[in-house]
């Protein structure tokens, strides 16, 4: 069941210019940017576009899922979906797993970067690999938010601005300039608790076990808040 | 089929659904019939599990909706009021979305499309975005997608608003042709739909059931008066006289037609009982002329009316 959800969810991106307008402009971004930083540094490095592109993403991605559900309450069919003999453990999974599939088509386009850079300089590929897993954990932390404040409104632009602030303060609460300002006590707990410690982490290109149970752990806990909405709907 | 027992749901303080309980057995074509704000889509949303009832029971198909939601909603097809679709999809990718979820194997969906783009006469819609649907084609893609599945139960809200004359027709004759069947339930606020398709009625008023049975019972529930129209040849004058001896009926109009010879006469009587014998006799004693009468058939509206008044 998740997996036909999953699928039509993705697919749905494609019936609209929505994928295609999405995906452009993040490649384009992603492009910019990189050769913007690769043309003044001249180093075959990618680490400097992986540290922005987290501030990209916070806003395509509750862009990507602002609708999800907004969509269906103001359409009327989340009767249909709910009525149907599926389960809303399903329906979320179902809604996540699409997602997750139009942010890893748009990072699969941004590959041509790293190969093109590596031939023209020695291309250290550990952090381009954890680079890449960490947008990808990243983007997942981000969408159960964004999936779960579109739960909560049928008002699609609310839905928005809350996704960003949502994923704004989750990735923020572990920067210096947070920390900094923080009891001492408090300090290491909002590190641990911000997305930016466990991203910087994995872009280090070592892939430690505890920054990925903290992005399953995140993304679990807002997909199971969207559960908790959808299941007292009924 | 259907068993509902003391079902009630609130809003917060607004009381939808009051302590309802009826059966429908298989076979059957039930009309759930109600002035707006009755209570009568919040009852089948209960049914098919989009809303839990704050008290009470119902059965789908020996399937508690409440307790064994996913297998309750397996046994039924739900059109919901308005017919929501995924308007960005096409035709039939939708019906194989909704199919999928519904249980069909992915060898059988082609098969089960197939089936219900014919019956649902969607044919000349396939490959179209359901967005760009007239309003008729749009409740028909709601009816495919109900029926798609093949279900014991078919649960459908106000199945035809919206519809042109011809489109009704046409929905009604489905509807008639699936009841064969399967168990259907509808709700409408229209009563010809209900004399058209259902052998039996439930009367819905601020979340009751006021009255249910066949259409003949609910059309003897009413309390009110009978009337006959007449057409006979006197005098108004001595109509009026001569009433008196017509016991227990009543004038309640008189007008002169075919250049005052002949008075249409409008009469009341006793709700329930069959005076057109009565007011025969009535004439032939005066020795007046009878050329028509007409009992008018106590309708389902006047028990309506009544009942939700």
């Amino acid at each position: 069941m998740t997996r036909i959800i999953a699928s039509k969810e993705f697919r749905t991106y494609f019936y609209s210019p929505v994928a295609y307008i999405w995906m452009l402009t993040f490649v384009v971004l992603v492009n910019w940017f990189f050769f913007r930083m690769f043309f003044i540094t001249r180093q075959a490095d990618m680490r400097p576009l992986f540290s922005l592109m987290p501030w990209f993403l916070l806003f395509l991605i509750p862009a990507a899922t602002m609708g999800k559900w907004a969509e269906e309450r103001k359409l009327g069919t989340m009767e249909l979906l709910l009525t149907l003999p599926v389960t809303s453990r399903d329906a979320v999974m179902g809604k996540f797993w699409g997602c997750v599939g139009l942010v890893a088509t748009a990072l699969l386009l941004t590959l041509p970067l790293p190969l093109t850079v590596s031939t023209l300089g020695q291309m250290d590929w550990g952090p381009v690999m954890g680079g890449y897993l960490g947008l990808l954990l990243l983007s997942s932390a981000y969408l159960a938010i964004g999936l779960f404040v579109s739960s909560v409104t049928q008002n699609q632009i609310i839905a928005f601005v809350l996704g960003i602030l949502g994923c704004f303060a989750l990735y923020v609460t572990s920067e210096s300039l947070v920390t900094a300002v923080l009891p001492s006590f408090l300090a290491p707990i909002a590190e641990y608790v911000g997305a930016s410690y466990h991203f910087d982490s994995i872009g280090r290109g070592v892939v430690d076990s505890r920054d990925l149970i903290y992005f399953v752990s995140v993304t679990g806990f807002f997909l199971w808040c969207n559960w908790r909405v959808i299941e007292t709907r009924r | 089929m259907i068993e509902v027992v003391g079902i009630q749901k609130s809003f917060g303080d607004v009381a939808a659904v009051r302590d309802i309980s009826f059966s429908i057995s298989k076979g059957e074509v039930v009309g759930l019939l109600g002035p707006n704000g009755a209570g009568k889509t919040t009852t089948m949303r209960i049914l098919t599990g989009y809303l839990t009832a704050d008290t009470g029971r119902a059965v789908i198909a020996g399937e508690n909706v409440a307790t064994h939601s996913l297998a309750a909603r397996r046994k039924i097809g739900y059109l919901p009021e308005s017919a929501p679709l995924y308007t960005d999809m096409e035709v039939t990718a939708f019906l194989s979305y909704v199919g999928r979820l519904r249980g069909i194997p992915s060898d059988q969906i082609h098969a089960a499309i197939g089936k219900v783009v014919a019956s649902c006469g969607l044919r000349s819609v396939v490959g179209r975005d359901i967005s760009e649907l007239s309003k008729g084609y749009k409740q028909r893609v709601g009816l495919a997608q109900a029926l798609i599945h093949e279900p014991e139960v078919l649960i459908l809200d106000e199945p035809t608003s919206g519809l042109d004359p011809n489109q009704i027709i046409e929905i009604r004759k489905l509807i008639t042709d699936l009841g064969r069947e399967r168990t259907v339930i509808l709700s409408t606020h229209i009563l010809q739909e209900v004399e058209a398709m259902c052998g039996r009625a439930l009367i819905m008023r601020q979340g009751r059931i006021v009255g249910q049975g066949t259409l003949s019972e609910l059309a003897a529930l009413r309390t009110g008066k009978a009337h006959y129209t007449a057409l006979i040849r006197a005098a108004e004058k001595s109509i009026r006289e001569e009433i008196d001896q017509c016991h227990g009926l009543a004038l309640h109009g008189i007008r002169a037609v075919d250049g005052n010879e002949w008075q249409h006469v409008e009469l009341t009587g006793a709700a329930n009982g069959n005076d057109g014998e009565k007011i025969f006799q009535w004439v032939v004693a005066n020795g007046w002329q009878l050329r028509e009468l007409r009992a008018e058939a106590a309708s389902l509206e006047d028990t309506f009316r009544e009942l939700t008044q």
